[in-house]
């Protein structure tokens, strides 16, 4: 990771290369492939929201007319422009992040990250570029695999402006080739946590998912999660236990509470109870990328996300994951600022409880404003939570 | 020493209004209880309630054979051998007095909680209310101030109402400016804090649904018999209420030590 932010600190120093801003589930193979660095800003918010730096700084983007309700990945990021801090500073002593030479979006996740890259694109006169991605769908039609990958097609020229290089197919399906590597590592060592006991916990994950989402297209990468399935295998044929005395075992459905990671996970493991898996942990696995039709492919990966699903898919997919992780109970967390990726609010809790039997929490936080949490509240819930597990 | 001191339990629940501690005998009878403002220093607190309710027995602290803390401050209580969450409790405490399926409404300082219940008592879900107050015994407060009104008057004062002020505001602050918008035009005080009461219920109603029978307790329900009765009829439930429905989480925390 550190490399990662050197490579491009030194590339907006030197204009060695150029420098496409990504979101996290955007083209990255395609920016790859074409020879940019690819820096996101999401990874941005969440260190901005582990290091619980954002609760300072999302007022400033407020005061600019961003509401507190929208996305506090977006207002932590821009905050964190207007004041001139970044957690890069303190933790690789880089003064700022990269300036880009192009915002490329990709709206699967949601609508705010191109009003984020639209606000950079006004403020540092960047071309905006991006896909826009179909919603709440169930099954994935021609149509939309088609409309995509087009919409992949057309930014090559765009993109090929900007980097004043030609583009190349190889150097492209070789990226899409090494993304696919590194998402079929990835969902390796995912699934190790269906061992009993596990050998990871779903907060180890959102940290060791970093090379996933900045990383992909990239033989660093691949070389990352090799050494970290060998490690994790070890582990699960070794009996090694995340959590030790492991009595309970849980689904984490949201996004993290990135400035509470230690805190949850310290209560989860006093509780002897292990999340074992998570919809946001499974949101970079791309496996249907094939370097032999890297427009489609990558088309049919970016659509079949669970984010852009509907709600029967979203069910479906949390069952499936039930049969193969063998959790004992669901949280959801109501995250206030990203109703995109809160799934308790359309009834989806009662739903999947009566029809899984299982008992689910919904823990009302955030991901980055931690105004929006209330950690004893929480904390009572989780406790309580484990207590009815145990009743059982 | 009576029968009583033989071997005692104690539950302490300190809540973020109020503490309140039951002491049982070892047939599960309430033989002391005391309730006091939580204030700032739970430890100290939950001392002087614990003593308070030592006084209506004839035991001494030696007599207590266990004792298990319950409530937002229950990691704060010195002399407690164990915690439990106050949703544990709760559930406890009532099904002592009604062992069958319920849906458990507790109206606290604080928070709320909806907690329901199978047959044998095990616990099948709960809610808590979100990260406000609106529709919680804070929020009667905030409005028994900013009309003047003692707390205590409160209930008589709704039980007087003809005429019921709707108030349609969901935060507490929002509430506030309503309810002096509707002082403003002349509307009459009772008819206002029926309107709250109502606004209570609302809030607790949306929460989740009410299946199997309803218990209602905590302080608000305690001191608010009216509350219950609007329930009752908003609800057309039967609606069961504890002896001492302030008093149920640290019956059920007094009933975890027992264990």
């Amino acid at each position: 990771m550190a490399d990662h932010f050197y490579e491009l600190d030194e590339a907006a120093k030197t204009g060695s290369k150029k420098i496409a801003w990504n979101t996290s589930v955007g083209p990255a193979e395609l920016l790859r492939g074409m020879g940019f660095l690819v820096y996101y800003p999401e990874n941005h918010g969440a260190m901005l929201g582990a290091t619980r730096m954002s609760t300072d700084l999302i007022p400033y983007t407020n005061a600019l007319g961003y509401s507190p309700d929208i996305c506090s990945y977006l207002t932590s990021d821009v905050g964190s422009y207007l004041q001139k801090k970044t957690p890069l500073t303190m933790v690789y002593n880089i003064e700022s992040v990269p300036k880009p030479d192009v915002l490329v979006f990709n709206t699967n996740q949601c609508r705010d990250v191109q009003d984020w890259f639209s606000w950079y694109s006004r403020e540092l006169n960047v071309p905006l570029v991006g896909i826009h991605t179909h919603r709440g769908i169930g099954e994935i039609r021609d149509y939309e695999i088609k409309d995509i990958a087009n919409q992949i097609r057309d930014l090559v020229p765009k993109l090929e402006a900007v980097s004043g290089e030609k583009f190349d197919l190889d150097s492209f399906k070789e990226a899409v080739g090494l993304s696919r590597r590194t998402s079929e590592l990835w969902r390796a060592c995912l699934e190790t946590a269906a061992a009993i006991p596990s050998p990871w916990t779903f907060f180890d994950a959102t940290i060791h998912m970093g090379p996933a989402v900045v990383a992909r297209g990239t033989r660093e990468a691949v070389d990352y999660y090799e050494i970290l399935l060998k490690e994790l295998k070890d582990r699960m044929n070794n009996g090694v236990a995340a959590i030790d005395g492991e009595k309970h075992r849980l689904y984490w459905e949201g996004m993290p509470i990135w400035g509470k990671l230690r805190a949850l996970s310290e209560q989860f493991a006093g509780l002897k109870t292990c999340i074992v898996a998570s919809t946001y942990c499974n949101s970079w696995i791309f496996d249907q990328l094939d370097p032999d039709e890297p427009f489609e492919s990558m088309a049919v990966a970016y659509t079949e996300l669970f984010i852009v699903r509907d709600e029967p898919y979203k069910e479906r997919y949390i069952r499936d994951c039930h049969e193969r992780f063998k959790f004992d109970g669901i949280i959801f967390h109501d995250a206030k600022t990203c109703p995109n990726n809160s799934n308790n609010r359309y009834g989806m809790p009662e739903r999947l409880s009566h029809k899984l039997g299982l008992p689910t929490l919904t823990i009302n936080g955030d991901l980055c404003d931690l105004r929006c949490y209330s950690e004893e509240q929480a904390q009572t819930n989780i406790e309580a939570f484990i207590e009815q597990l145990e009743e059982k | 020493m009576s029968d009583d001191a033989e071997s005692v339990f104690v539950g302490v629940d300190v809540g973020a209004s109020r503490t309140k501690v039951a002491i049982l005998n070892a047939s599960k009878r309430l033989i002391g209880h005391s309730v006091r403002k939580s204030g700032t220093d739970f430890a100290h607190t939950a001392q002087v309630c614990l003593n308070s309710a030592l006084e209506m027995t004839d035991i001494s602290r030696n007599d207590i054979a266990r004792c298990t803390s319950t409530g937002y401050g229950r990691k704060n209580v010195s002399f407690s051998d164990d915690t439990k969450t106050e949703i544990g409790c709760h559930a406890k405490g009532c099904y002592h007095y009604f062992p069958i399926a319920m849906t458990i409404i507790d109206i606290g300082g604080q928070d709320n909680k909806i907690i329901k219940l199978d047959e044998r008592g095990r616990r099948l879900n709960f809610k808590m209310n979100r990260k406000c107050a609106a529709g919680t015994g804070a929020f009667l407060e905030e409005m028994s101030l900013r009309l003047d009104i003692p707390l205590e008057n409160m209930d008589a004062l709704a039980t007087s109402s003809e005429n019921m002020v709707e108030l349609g505001s969901y935060c507490t602050v929002f509430s506030g400016t309503e309810v002096l918008e509707k002082i403003r035009q002349g509307k009459k005080v009772p008819d206002i804090v029926k309107g709250l009461f109502y606004s209570v219920i609302k809030r607790v109603l949306e929460m989740d649904s009410l299946t199997e029978r309803v218990v209602m307790t905590g302080g608000v329900v305690a001191y608010n018999p009216y509350l219950v009765k609007m329930f009752k009829e908003i609800t057309k439930r039967e609606i069961l209420v504890p002896e001492y429905p302030q008093l149920t989480g640290a019956m059920g925390a007094a009933l975890f030590a027992m264990e």
